[in-house]
C-alpha cells in the first residue's frame, strides 16, 4: 500500500518559549527544529504498515528550504521518498496549506492513506487533515491512537470522554493519528546515510490569504511568576503536609 | 444573528466542557447584541433545559433523527451546517475537545470557512469582523487574532474558560431539528464505544501526582503510587518517561498527552518543559518537587520543595499517615 504522511517543521522548544521583538514570531534563535511527536508517529505507523503489507511511505511537508532537514529525519525513520512543498518564509494558514496538500496528492497519488498527526505542535489549528479529506472526497477519523488495515478498509479507535470509539473505514482514507499509538524507533545509521543521500521532489505551491489573520503572538501573563519554596529536602515535608491539608487534599 | 454552540450532557447532565463553551460564547455574543443559542445530538427529552437557562440560553436545538444513532462527524457536522444556514448563525462554537474539533472542522470545510481552534476569547468589531485571542503552543503562548468571514467557526480552549454562570438566567425553549443528511455522510461513524479503565481518570482527577525523568526508572514509581493511593489521585507522568517506556502514554501529561485539571498537581522530579506545562493549564494549585531550583517548573509552580525525591517522597508519605491517624 502507498501511503502519505504530511508533517511540519517546527521550533523545538525545551522549557521556555520567546517571541521576536516585532511580535511575530516564535524566536528561534537559540532552538533547533523537529516536528510534532503526533507526526513522529504517524510515520512510524505507515513505516510499520509497508513493513508488513509491503508499498511505500512518502513523507510530505510544506515550509521553507530547511524544512529538508525534517523530511531527512522522516526518512531515516524509513520512509522512502520526500516531497517539499517550498513556501518563502510567509506563514500559510491551514486553507492554503491543504488545498496545497491535496494537489500534491492528487498529482503524486494516489495513495491508500494519507496519515498526519491530529494537530501541528505551533498553531494548533486542528483542520488540514479534514480539509484534505474534503477536498479529496476521502472518509476521515482524527485523534486516532489505534490502527489496524486490512484489505481495502482500516479500523480505526480513539478515546472520547474515558471510551473508546471504534470507526471501520473504506480505503483510501484521511487518518489523523496522536502520540501514543506507537512508539516511534530511533533512527538506524545505515537509515541515515539514506536519508542524507535521498534526492528530495520539491515544488512550489500558490499561497493564497485566508480570513483568519494573526495580529501577534505573546506570552501569557502568568508564566511570570515564582514558586514559594517550602523548604529544602525533608524539612520541609511538615509545611508540605500542613499546605496539602489547607488545600482540602488530605482525607 | 445567533451565536450557536455545540454542547454536550449526559444522565450528570450538561458536560462542564459546554458549560465553558457557553461562557465564552456569551462574551461574543454580549459584544454584539447577538442571540444565544445551543445545539446538542439526540432527543428533545434530554436536553438539560434547567441547566442551559442557567448558563443564558434562551434556545435549545436537540438534533434527533433515526439514521443519527451514536457518533458520524461529517453527518453531526452536516447537521450544524443546516440549523446554522437556517437561524441564521453568524458564529458557530465548540469545545477544544478532539469531538468539538473535529466538527468544526468538517464544518469549516462544508461551509468553506475558516476557523479559528483555540480561543480564549472573541468580540465583534466595528468592520462586523471577530477580534480573538487564541492559544499557540497549546497555551504557551497568545495569538491575538482577526477573523473575517460570513460565520466565525471557533473552538474554545476549554482549560482556559471558567465555566462561570450567566448573570442574567434565561429560560430555555426547546425545539426539536430534523437534519437533512446527503448521501455519504454516514460512511464514517463509531459503531462501538466501550467503556474501558476503571479507578481515577488523569483528565477529572481531583488531585494528580505527576513523575518526570527525575523518578529515575520505571521502579521509582512505586512510591509514587503509595503517595497518589493516599491522596486518592491519579498518577501522570512527562513524555520523558513515556518515551523511554517506563509508563503507557495512557499516563501521559501534556501537549500530546492528557490536559489535566485537578485542584492540586504534585509534580515530581519534573522539569517544566513546554510540552509538558501545556497539559496542566487547567491545575488550580501546582506544587513541585525537584533537586534543581532553577528549573522552569520552579517558575511555574506556585510552591516548591527543593529536594530528592528519593528522601521527600517516603517522608511526605510517613507525613501524610501520621496526619491521617490523628484525624
Amino acid at each position: 500500500m502507498d501511503i502519505l504522511v504530511c508533517v511540519k517543521r517546527v521550533p523545538m522548544v525545551g522549557g521556555r518559549i520567546a517571541v521576536t521583538p516585532d511580535g511575530q514570531d516564535v524566536d528561534t534563535r537559540m532552538s533547533g527544529f523537529t516536528v510534532s511527536p503526533h507526526e513522529e508517529c504517524a510515520v512510524e505507523e505507515a513505516v510499520q504498515l509497508t513493513q508488513r503489507l509491503g508499498g511505500t511511505v512518502t513523507v510530505l511537508t510544506l515550509g521553507p528550504p530547511e524544512a529538508a532537514d525534517q523530511l531527512r529525519d522522516m526518512l531515516a525513520l524509513g520512509a522512502s521518498h520526500a516531497r517539499l512543498l517550498e513556501t518563502d518564509g510567509r506563514e500559510w494558514g491551514p486553507m492554503a496549506t491543504a488545498d496545497a496538500i491535496a494537489d500534491a496528492a492528487r498529482r503524486d497519488g494516489p495513495y491508500d492513506l494519507l496519515l498526519f498527526g491530529n494537530e501541528a505542535a505551533d498553531t494548533g489549528d486542528y483542520q488540514v487533515p479534514v480539509r484534505v479529506a474534503h477536498a479529496l472526497g476521502l472518509p476521515c477519523v482524527t485523534g486516532i491512537k489505534h490502527l489496524e488495515v486490512d484489505g481495502g478498509g482500516a479500523r480505526a479507535r480513539r478515546e472520547y470522554r474515558g471510551n473508546e470509539e471504534v470507526f471501520d473505514i473504506p480505503l483510501p482514507a484521511v487518518v489523523s493519528v496522536k502520540e501514543g499509538i506507537n512508539l516511534p524507533r530511533y533512527p538506524s545509521l545505515p537509515g541515515r546515510l539514506r536519508a542524507k543521500r535521498a534526492a528530495i521532489d520539491t515544488g512550489h505551491p500558490p499561497w493564497h490569504g485566508e480570513g483568519l489573520r494573526k495580529d501577534g503572538l505573546r506570552v501569557p501573563a502568568q508564566e511570570q511568576r515564582q514558586a514559594q519554596l517550602l523548604g529544602s529536602g525533608v524539612e520541609a515535608v511538615p509545611a508540605l503536609v500542613a499546605l496539602l491539608d489547607e488545600l482540602g487534599v488530605l482525607r | 444573528m445567533t451565536v450557536l454552540c455545540v454542547v454536550e450532557a449526559d444522565e450528570g447532565g450538561l458536560a462542564d466542557s459546554s458549560r465553558r463553551v457557553l461562557a465564552f460564547a456569551r462574551g461574543l455574543a454580549g459584544s454584539s447584541g447577538e442571540n444565544l443559542a445551543a445545539a446538542l445530538f439526540g432527543p428533545a427529552a434530554g436536553v438539560p433545559a434547567g441547566e442551559l437557562g442557567e448558563c443564558g440560553v434562551p434556545d435549545g436545538y436537540a438534533i434527533d433523527s433515526a439514521e443519527l444513532t451514536g457518533y458520524a462527524p461529517l453527518a453531526w457536522a452536516r447537521a450544524l451546517s443546516g440549523l446554522a444556514a437556517s437561524l441564521p448563525a453568524t458564529a458557530v462554537v465548540a469545545a477544544g475537545t478532539d469531538r468539538g474539533s473535529e466538527l468544526m472542522a468538517h464544518l469549516a470545510a462544508i461551509t468553506g470557512q475558516p476557523m479559528a481552534a483555540n480561543c480564549v476569547s472573541a468580540a465583534r468589531d466595528e468592520a462586523g469582523g471577530c477580534r480573538l485571542v487564541r492559544h499557540r503552543w497549546a497555551g504557551s503562548l497568545l495569538e491575538d487574532a482577526t477573523l473575517d468571514a460570513p460565520v466565525a467557526v471557533l473552538t474554545v480552549a476549554v482549560d482556559a474558560v471558567a465555566p462561570t454562570p450567566a448573570g442574567a438566567p434565561a429560560v430555555t425553549a426547546v425545539h426539536a431539528v430534523e437534519p437533512e443528511l446527503e448521501p455519504g455522510d454516514l460512511r464514517v461513524r463509531a459503531t462501538e464505544s466501550a467503556t474501558r479503565g476503571t479507578g481515577i481518570s488523569l483528565a477529572t482527577a481531583r488531585v494528580v501526582v505527576g513523575g518526570g525523568r527525575g523518578v529515575g526508572g520505571p521502579e521509582g514509581f512505586a512510591p509514587l503510587e503509595e503517595l497518589a493511593g493516599l491522596l486518592g489521585a491519579a498518577v501522570g507522568v512527562s513524555r520523558v518517561v513515556t518515551s523511554q517506556g517506563w509508563r503507557p502514554h495512557t499516563q501521559q501529561v501534556g501537549q500530546t498527552g492528557t490536559r489535566i485539571t485537578p485542584e492540586l498537581y504534585l509534580a515530581c522530579g519534573i522539569s517544566g518543559a513546554i510540552q509538558h506545562m501545556a497539559g496542566c493549564l487547567g491545575a488550580k494549585h501546582i506544587v513541585a518537587i525537584n533537586t534543581d531550583a532553577g528549573a522552569p517548573i520552579i517558575s511555574r509552580a506556585e510552591y516548591a520543595v527543593i529536594g530528592d525525591l528519593s528522601e521527600v517522597i517516603p517522608a511526605l508519605i510517613a507525613g501524610i499517615r501520621q496526619h491521617n491517624d490523628k484525624s
